[in-house]
């Protein structure tokens, strides 16, 4: 199963540096489907998941950026109390750490999503397909 | 005359001693009344270790005596001037006969052999030519030893490394960081030096560098990296390290070398680290008598594995002039290059910020995060930087801020780097 792929970038905290990653990827014709940025200090990450990663990462990259591409779920929460906690526990109960997690809500369907960077990916599709939670695949990413 | 038995270059060196003592003192009233304030004549100089009663001569003379003060011929015997940038004060202005240039050449000449290179080469000078010594040194040298000479002086990366394959090139001379710069643009190019160019061999100085770095670019771009010396004042550039890369071997028929304790004026054993001193044996428009350069050095009097018989100095730890005192300590710009290179995850650009806060110095390093250091957890980015802070505190015994800034931050420099920003008013 392919999985999504994730774009992460090294940028510092100087003015001006998320409008340039914002025009190069939109010059390129690639939109961002959902966004984070962890800030420690002088620097920070900037994680987004886009319509197509490989053309992301390639256009970042040439511009001169610090790129990364990493594989993370994106997992569809239910829209009911305790949706996210659900994911979380039965990730906990099983042994797998979640490295980060940003949520977004889809543009067509207002569905809520989830990605997570966690540190065995396999164990927890397996985890959470049991649970009857619905893992997004790329293709659905890259529709939304 | 590079293998010549040790005693018979000391028999020369004397000669030659004796010569340029008392050329000095007959064609300069500069030298004249140093000799006078130091209670010497050329009759003074008997034997080698004479040398010691001989005043020195630093830079602050050559500056104080602009333009030519210093020159012991009239200027018609002059065929070439080079003048040496003020950054630290005025412009100091050294000037050649053309028994002076031939002397620097047969000098390179030696060095470039003793390096492997010869006329089936082609040597790339990525030197600055003009005013600066690098670039027409190079030349002369090269061009000396039946070389192909590829002059493209500095700047024009792109079209240095589109040389550099169409023209095949084979050994390159610029300084260590530019080098590191070319090779960045090639990458970016899709061009790896290492596959795709015939360059095997690079000639760098003007700028302290470290063994950590020449393994860096050793391992990064497959040639092998020689280190260059000399300064302006006593020519140019001069000396290399032969094949066996274990010292520059200085030639002892040109330039006598001493090392001495900065502090005390007296020379320190072989072995010792000190500041070199250089007298000029076969100098003629402007000759130095017992120069302090200020670059802090080791000297080998043993012959190298080579067979060469002449002196030998070890790699420069870097300039009197370059060195930083924060909060009491030592600190040379060349020991946070040394531990920098030795991280993989951190690119060979930095620059180091010295700033006071209150009464307090502060030291912070700006290093490049390289893709393979990239990770999008801030935690192991975070612990990247506490593992660079304990490095350089285990090594320079003062603590220092890190800052990993993104790749191309830092400037490029074509020439000599600036790697230095110090911004305490004293
Ligand atoms: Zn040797």
């Amino acid at each position: 199963m392919s999985e999504i792929k994730q774009i992460s970038l090294f940028v510092e905290n100087r003015p001006g540096r998320m409008a340039k990653v914002s025009k190069t990827l939109s010059d390129a014709g690639v939109n961002i489907r959902a966004m984070t940025i962890a800030e420690a200090g002088d620097f920070g990450v900037i994680r987004m998941v886009v319509d197509d990663p490989q053309k992301g990462y390639d256009v970042l990259r040439n511009s001169g950026f610090t790129v990364s591409m990493t594989d993370v779920l994106a997992v569809e929460m239910r829209d009911t109390p305790g949706g996210l906690y659900e994911i979380v526990s039965a990730l906990g109960d099983n042994n797998i750490n979640i490295d980060y997690a940003y949520a977004f809500v889809t543009a067509k369907s207002e569905k809520a999503m989830l990605i997570m960077r966690v540190d065995d990916i396999e164990a927890a599709r397996r985890t959470l397909s049991a649970r009857g939670v619905k893992i997004a695949t790329p293709e659905e990413i890259q529709k939304i | 005359m590079e293998r010549m038995p040790a005693e018979d270059l000391k028999a020369l060196q004397l000669d030659r001693l004796k010569a340029i003592t008392r050329y000095v003192y007959d064609h300069s009233s500069f030298y004249r009344q140093r000799f006078a304030e130091a209670g010497v004549t050329p009759d003074d100089v008997k034997e080698l270790d004479d040398i010691t009663k001989l005043p020195f001569t630093r830079k602050v003379d050559l500056r104080n005596t602009y333009p030519t003060g210093m020159f012991c011929l009239p200027k018609n015997w002059v065929v070439r001037y080079h003048v040496s940038s003020g950054t630290t004060g005025k412009p100091t202005v050294v000037g050649y006969t053309k028994g002076d240039i031939e002397t620097w050449t047969e000098s390179l000449a030696r060095a470039l052999t003793s390096i492997g290179l010869g006329r089936n080469d082609v040597i790339q000078v990525g030197y600055g030519y003009g005013l600066f010594t690098g670039g027409l040194g190079l030349h002369y040298g090269a061009e000396r030893i039946g070389a192909a000479v590829l002059p493209t002086s500095t700047g024009n990366t792109e079209r240095q490394i589109e040389l550099m394959q169409d023209l095949e090139s084979t050994a390159i001379a610029c300084t260590p960081s530019y080098f590191l710069h070319i090779a960045e643009v090639a990458e970016r190019m899709g061009i790896s030096i290492k596959e795709d160019t015939k360059l095997r061999a690079g000639i760098f100085g003007a700028e302290p560098w470290s063994l950590e770095t020449r393994k860096r670019i050793e391992d990064t771009t497959g040639i092998k990296a020689y280190d260059i010396y000399g300064t302006s004042e006593i020519s140019g550039p001069l000396f290399t390290e032969c094949q066996h890369q274990n010292g520059i071997h200085v030639w002892a028929d040109m330039f006598l070398i001493e090392i001495i304790d900065p502090k005390t004026g007296e020379q320190v054993e072989d072995g010792e680290r000190g500041e070199l001193v250089v007298t000029t044996l076969n100098k003629w428009a402007m000759p130095l008598i017992r120069y302090r350069i200020g670059d802090l050095t080791i000297k080998e009097s043993e012959p190298c594995e080579c067979g060469r018989t002449h002196p030998r100095i070890m790699r420069i730890l870097g300039r009197t002039d370059d060195m930083l005192v924060i909060r009491g300590i030592n600190v040379f710009p060349s020991q946070i290059e040394s531990v920098l290179m030795n991280i993989p995850e951190v690119g060979p650009h930095y620059q180091i910020i010295v700033s006071r806060e209150g009464a307090l110095d502060v030291m912070k390093v700006r290093v490049e995060l390289t893709d393979r250091g990239f990770s999008d957890r801030i935690g192991d980015l975070m612990a990247l930087n506490r593992r660079i802070s304990k490095e350089l505190k285990n090594v320079l015994n003062i603590s220092a801020e890190v800052e990993l800034v993104e790749p191309g931050v830092i400037p490029r420099s074509e020439g000599k780097a600036k790697r230095v920003i110090d911004t305490r008013k004293v």
